[in-house]
């Protein structure tokens, strides 16, 4: 009787079985390092605006503190999209013929909002609340990183789920005063190994409840 | 040809023998590997497969609408939150557990009258345990996020409940899925490599010859062969035990009164073998009836597989004669309202119904008449199966249906869907059994040798 296969299906049977494993390690690894690529979390990636705002030169060069746009912050979930009235309280009065501008002034006329590009976005089953993490000592910069130096909004932590968990579950290394919540680029006066647990304390945050299932899924 | 004609096996001997006497090596191998390489579309096989089928397409429905609409298509909801999807996945897993002790440790303990029935005994194993497996996939109501189940690398940061008795279940199912199916390929390699030099269809010789893996059946391939075989039976056969034991954790490591117990874990593993081997008899009868097997499934199996059943029914009597016990002995006004609830409540049929199935009916296994009648070992092995059915039914809703707040008591009904679930898996296990039957030897043609070797000349 003839052969049913070629001789050379010898090694082929043999490297197919190391193939496979290597094949599945393989697609593996690359679903690993897709999944936290910047492509997937939009890290670091600045995000295209409808108007080119810049936070660097409102935060850093001309001194507005968070709160004058971002108004909710410390009563409400969500910190607040400035309206358009906000940007026209100064925007009335400085470059107000400035090109860039054109949507801002087209939005005031028509009274239809700008379609800001939204750069946090966390999915719908998780109920973050700003207002608690303000008022428990958690800065805007520990979240939202260095605002201050961002000419276009980007993000600066992947929000997934083991970043919220990395300071829900030792909350102490990120804790600071509440009068410096809106600082950029914050130093702690003294060792924060030292402060940290000392804020949490005072601010009676039960580290052991923030791990709750609960917490942020309801 | 004269010895190719089965044997007569009508008169019976006071002690069957394991295989009817006059069967060569050919007339084994040309028996058993005929029915994949030349087979008669007999109208039983046609008729059978399409039922089956037609079946397993109510399972895909079923599936489908399931993942459009989800599980509240199910009858299930509180305080009911497991219920059919529960109690066939245990029943299936049950099921399955003939299989490995046939294969595995019948093998170990060097029992001659495995040798005919382990093939498909295995293939029933397999099969049953992909219908169970579909059902807590399914349970948990994001199927496309079932993966989650294992632990691996993720951006959530959170790891499995290794505590829990539900994840211990995940790697219980799935070492079992995959050591039945490894054991089962390995014992078919020498068959796949006789059905490859035996068959005709070029497409046939080609697909069983890259099955059979390049086997020659030289010394060496021998050698290799048993020692893989001998290490995955030792393998298979803790599985017997320990994977029946950890989905019975499922139910005593909770703190429900009816699940809350020590005797599960022993009294559902005799449960499972005992529903396997009901599950062995009402598939082998009818096959060595259609396929005329009865000199390699003689009455001397028949009988033997009628008596472990015997003693696991006996097994499980006592552990129904437990829990019953121990609701009073407790003292626990919980656990004897619930056992008290179980017996003369809304739902007593079922538990009645189940100890007719399980515990009054199979007695007549005692009689020898009974257990040399093929039709009547055929319905007992049906009853059985509808009573370890009915056992998984009692176990769960029963225990459930009545909360610790009596405000919270609410009864349970399946719906349609749940039917269509449980109906179509069965069809689904049986569309397989088809395909085994038509496909693969149904009986291991290398041991068969073996064993007329044996037969003939005594042991080795």
């Amino acid at each position: 009787m003839a052969q049913l296969f070629h001789r050379s299906s010898n090694t082929l049977s043999k490297v197919s079985i190391f193939a496979v494993l290597f094949l599945i390690a393989g697609a593996l690894a690359f679903l690993y390092a897709y999944h936290n690529s910047d492509y997937m979390t939009y890290v670091d990636v600045p995000r295209e605006q409808p108007v080119q705002f810049t936070h660097e030169h409102h935060v850093a060069g001309l001194g507005i503190d968070c709160r004058y746009c971002h108004t909710s912050v410390e009563k409400s979930s969500f910190a607040g999209i400035p309206p358009t009235e906000t940007c026209m309280s100064c925007h009335s009065q400085v470059w107000t013929n400035a090109a860039i501008l054109a949507p801002i002034r087209e939005s005031f006329r028509t009274g239809i909002p700008v379609k800001w590009t939204r750069v946090h976005d966390l999915p719908d089953y998780v109920f973050f609340n700003h207002s608690i993490h303000v008022a428990k000592g958690i800065g805007c910069e520990s979240c939202h990183g260095r605002v201050d130096k961002m000419p276009l909004m980007w993000k600066a932590n992947t929000l997934y789920m083991q970043w919220c968990l990395s300071c829900h579950r030792d909350p102490a290394k990120n804790i600071r005063p509440r009068d410096q919540i809106v600082t950029m680029g914050y130093k702690p006066a003294e060792d924060q190994a030292v402060l940290g647990p000392k804020l949490v304390n005072e601010y009676h945050v039960n580290v052991k409840q923030l791990t709750n299932c609960s917490i942020c899924h309801r | 040809m004269e010895r190719l004609q089965s044997p007569d096996v009508r008169g019976i001997a006071p002690n069957p023998p394991v295989l009817a006497k006059g069967y060569t090596y050919d007339a084994i191998t040309e028996k058993i590997s005929d029915l994949s390489l030349n087979p008669k579309l007999t109208r039983g096989w046609l008729g059978g497969f399409s039922i089956a089928i037609t079946l397993a397409g109510c399972m895909v429905v079923a599936i489908i609408h399931l993942l459009f609409t989800g599980v509240g298509i199910w009858g299930n909801n509180q305080p009911v939150g497991w219920a059919f999807d529960i109690i066939n996945f245990v029943w299936w897993i049950g099921i399955g557990h003939a299989g490995t002790l046939i294969s595995a440790i019948l093998l170990l303990l060097k029992q001659n009258w495995r040798t005919s029935i382990n093939r498909f005994a295995e293939a029933m194993t397999i099969f049953a345990v992909a219908c169970a497996g579909l059902y807590p996939l399914l349970h948990t109501g994001r199927p496309w996020l079932d993966y989650w189940l294992f632990p691996f690398p993720n951006s959530m940061g959170v790891q499995q409940q290794f505590r829990s008795p539900l994840l211990w279940d995940v790697f219980a199912i799935s070492t079992y899925a995959s050591v039945s199916a490894l054991y089962w390929f390995v014992g078919l390699i020498p068959d796949l490599a006789v059905l490859r030099d035996r068959a005709v269809k070029p497409v046939a010789r080609k697909i069983y010859a890259i099955l059979a893996l390049g086997w020659r059946g030289s010394a060496q391939h021998w050698r290799r062969y048993r020692i893989a075989y001998l290490v995955l039976a030792g393998l298979s056969t803790p599985l017997v035990l320990s994977v029946h034991t950890i989905v019975s954790f499922d139910f005593a490591e909770s703190l429900i009164p009816g699940w809350h117990t020590t005797i599960f874990p022993p009294y559902f593993v005799a449960g499972a073998i005992y529903s396997g081997f009901a599950m062995v008899l009402s598939l082998c009868i009818p096959l060595r009836k259609a396929y005329g097997l009865e000199g390699f499934i003689t009455a001397r199996h028949l009988n033997n597989m009628a008596k472990v059943m015997l003693a696991m029914g006996l097994v499980v009597g006592y552990g129904y004669a437990m829990e019953a016990f121990m609701a009073w002995y407790s003292g626990s006004p919980h656990e004897m309202g619930m056992f008290i609830n179980r017996t003369t409540g809304p739902m007593a049929w079922s538990y009645w119904a189940l100890i007719a199935c399980n515990i009054v009916i199979p007695q007549t296994l005692w009689l020898r008449r009974a257990r040399r009648s093929t039709l009547w070992l055929f319905i007992i092995s049906i009853v059985v199966n509808v009573g370890m059915w009915l056992e998984r039914f009692v176990i769960i809703v029963t225990s459930l249906y009545r909360d610790f707040i009596p405000s919270s008591w609410h009864t349970y009904v399946p719906t349609i869907w749940d039917f269509a679930m449980f109906f179509g898996t069965i069809g689904f296990f049986l569309t397989l059994f088809f395909l085994f039957i038509r496909y693969v030897p149904v009986i291991s043609i290398a041991e068969m040798r073996e064993l007329s070797h044996e037969v003939e000349h005594g042991h080795h």
